[in-house]
């Protein structure tokens, strides 16, 4: 027995030492540059993952044909196949269905004018509008768009969306800092304690 | 003549073989060689290499109503399994409900070039390949998936139609914790962000505490490799959570210190707190597949009502059938065992007189949470009481089936 006891203590500390290092020792570390290359994911606060760059509003207006936005957003950011971007002054916004309120909507695309505002100015904060175009646009030629062609595009939604001036010049400073005009129409997820009711208090 | 299966000789010798092994006795060794009679028909190479259902099964998925799929762009959105003919908890990975992001390709992924990686606020970035995946200890567990879009409407004619974007499936993979300690979670890492390789680059933001609970890295399903429209070759699993949160064609988890509002969380982002919660998580849910709309009941007599239930929150604990519109309730049969965030399938008998009636489940879970009525919800959200109200968060009301008298099944909400 009073050899066990004597060992115990140093058989714990192999537990420990053991629980913080790898178990299975399988996989590889990846290079800076191939972690860089996929990480595509940006703070939507501290937008700490932006790429160097920078563009305009001026820049954006001739890349939002160029690049084929226009084609499926509408000329003028509505009234296309895809969801709409820009709401025309003048047009009533809001909660209720798209196509009695924006013209020439496509069924089932409404989902883009949810609430008032902008679909690109409903993002809380605007390193969100820059990780979604950048990912997911356009259509087809998926990241294809350089950071300075994001960065303009991002602009031009914005000062569309009257969220920034015409000259403002967003880059990976700027970006972060703009204020966005929804914030309080976004709640974060919460954090969801497994084995447990969704809500407290909440009896369904 | 020689090589005809289905001569009269045969049958008449199948027959025999066949009443032989009824009544118990043994065939001889000697005897002549089995009957064509008694081998399976067919020798087409689809039969031999991977079978085919019978002929006389035509179920079949179809676009869910709201939005067409293909879309306007020709891509594919959302489609729904035909729950009323789904037979047992599982559902037939070909007939898995299918949703998409905002209308995507499926990619054409080589396994053998797949990556995965986890990487950010661990102590050790890896990039591991699929058959290192599947070299680790692996898990396989029952999960339904279920699209936030599984909303039923007045309007809705079938289960299908009201139901149909849930399905489940036995999933195998890795459990993420697994990995996650593998690469050491730093203290500040308190969020995931897990990212798909198809054409958007679909992520979303998950608790680590729920990573690091029961979310799954998953590559097989029902018995064979996931299928490509379910993200092939990898996926993630998070149980219970609203479909958009399994991520297809899994790439990158990458660990973070805040929520991300990801690509997927930015187009699912809600204004209040409570209902952030309520549209993650699915509540207790249930409803039954038969009788229900656009099928019809012979005659009066009995049946089986059938059914399947589920929550989010945990396993299903009780399902009860009412056959009177909600005024009482039996408990059902569950057939099977009841697995956390999974379906059963449930039933009752049912002596059917012949009148108008209206069937309806509710699912009770291990929570202690009790799927709701319409008015109840509407009641507790202080919502003009309706026959379609949007209930916040995920939708999990009770469903009414309304049976005639000639034995016609119709929507109850309409």
């Amino acid at each position: 027995m009073a050899w066990r006891k004597l060992l115990l203590p140093f058989a714990l500390l192999g537990v420990c030492a053991w629980a913080q290092g790898p178990t299975y020792k399988m996989g590889r570390t990846p290079s800076a540059d191939e972690v860089k290359a996929i990480d595509i994911a940006i703070n939507p606060v501290t937008g700490k993952e932006l790429p160097a760059g920078q563009g305009t509003a001026a820049e954006g207006t001739k890349l939002f044909v160029s690049k084929g936005c226009a084609g499926c957003h509408g000329a003028n950011g509505y009234g296309g196949r895809a969801p709409t971007l820009i709401v025309p002054k003048g047009f009533p916004t809001g909660a209720g269905k798209g196509p009695e309120k924006i013209p020439n909507l496509a069924p089932g695309m409404e989902m883009g004018i949810m609430g008032p505002g902008l679909m690109a100015v409903h993002a809380p904060y605007a390193p969100v509008i820059w990780d979604y175009i950048n990912r997911a646009m356009p259509l087809n030629r998926e990241g294809t768009l350089t950071p300075n062609e994001v960065y303009a595009i991002v602009a031009f939604l914005m000062w569309k969306g009257e969220v920034i001036k015409e000259d403002e010049v967003m880059d990976q400073n700027t970006l972060p800092k703009v204020k966005m005009p929804h914030l309080d129409m976004a709640t974060e997820s919460p954090i969801w304690k497994p084995s447990s009711k969704r809500v407290t208090g909440y009896p369904y | 003549m020689k090589s005809k299966p289905t001569n009269r000789r045969g049958f008449l010798k199948g027959g025999a073989a066949l009443a032989g092994l009824a009544a118990g006795a043994v065939q001889s060794v000697k005897a002549q060689p089995p009957d064509t009679f008694l081998r399976p028909r067919g020798t087409s190479k689809e039969q031999i290499a991977y079978g085919e259902r019978s002929k006389y099964v035509t179920s079949k998925r179809e676009p869910a109503p709201g939005r067409a799929s293909p879309d306007a762009f020709g891509l594919a959105f959302h489609i729904g399994t035909p729950l009323q003919d789904q037979i047992g908890s599982v559902t037939p990975s070909a007939l898995h409900y299918v949703a998409t992001h905002r209308g995507a390709f499926v990619p054409e992924i080589d396994p053998k070039e797949h990556r995965f990686m986890i990487h950010g606020m661990v102590d050790r970035p890896l990039v591991f390949t699929m058959d290192e995946l599947m070299r680790f200890p692996s898990v396989s567990r029952f999960h339904f998936i279920e699209c936030a879009g599984n909303r039923a409407r007045t309007t809705h004619k079938t289960v299908q139609q009201t139901h149909g974007l849930t399905s489940n499936s036995e999933w195998t993979g890795v459990l993420l914790s697994t990995l996650l300690k593998e690469c050491g979670v730093q203290s500040a890492g308190t969020w995931i962000v897990a990212e798909g390789a198809e054409e958007v680059k679909g992520n979303s933001s998950i608790p680590m505490t729920k990573a690091l609970d029961d979310c799954m890295i998953a590559y097989g399903q029902n018995g064979e490799p996931l299928r490509p429209q379910q993200g092939f070759p990898l996926r993630l699993l998070a149980p219970g959570y609203e479909g958009i949160f399994q991520v297809k064609h899994l790439r990158r988890v990458k660990v973070v210190d805040r929520y991300y509002w990801t690509y997927n969380d930015y187009g699912h982002r809600r204004s209040e707190a409570r209902e952030a919660a309520l549209a993650t998580v699915w509540g207790p849910k249930s409803v039954i597949t038969f009788p229900s709309g656009g099928q019809k009941v012979a005659g009066p007599g009995i049946y089986e009502i059938r059914g399947l239930a589920w929550s989010g929150q945990g396993a299903v604990k009780t399902v009860e059938i009412s056959m009177d519109g909600g005024k009482s309730w039996k408990a059902a049969q569950l057939k099977g065992p009841t697995y956390k965030m999974a379906h059963v399938a449930f039933g009752l008998q049912w002596n059917w007189d012949g009148k108008e009636c209206e069937l309806q489940s509710r699912c009770t879970d291990d929570q202690g949470s009790i799927q709701p009525s319409l008015p109840q919800v509407a009641k507790y959200w202080n919502l003009p009481a309706g026959k379609e109200i949007r209930v916040k968060g995920l939708d999990n009301p009770i469903h009414p089936w309304k049976i005639a008298s000639d034995g016609s099944v119709t929507n109850g909400m309409a």
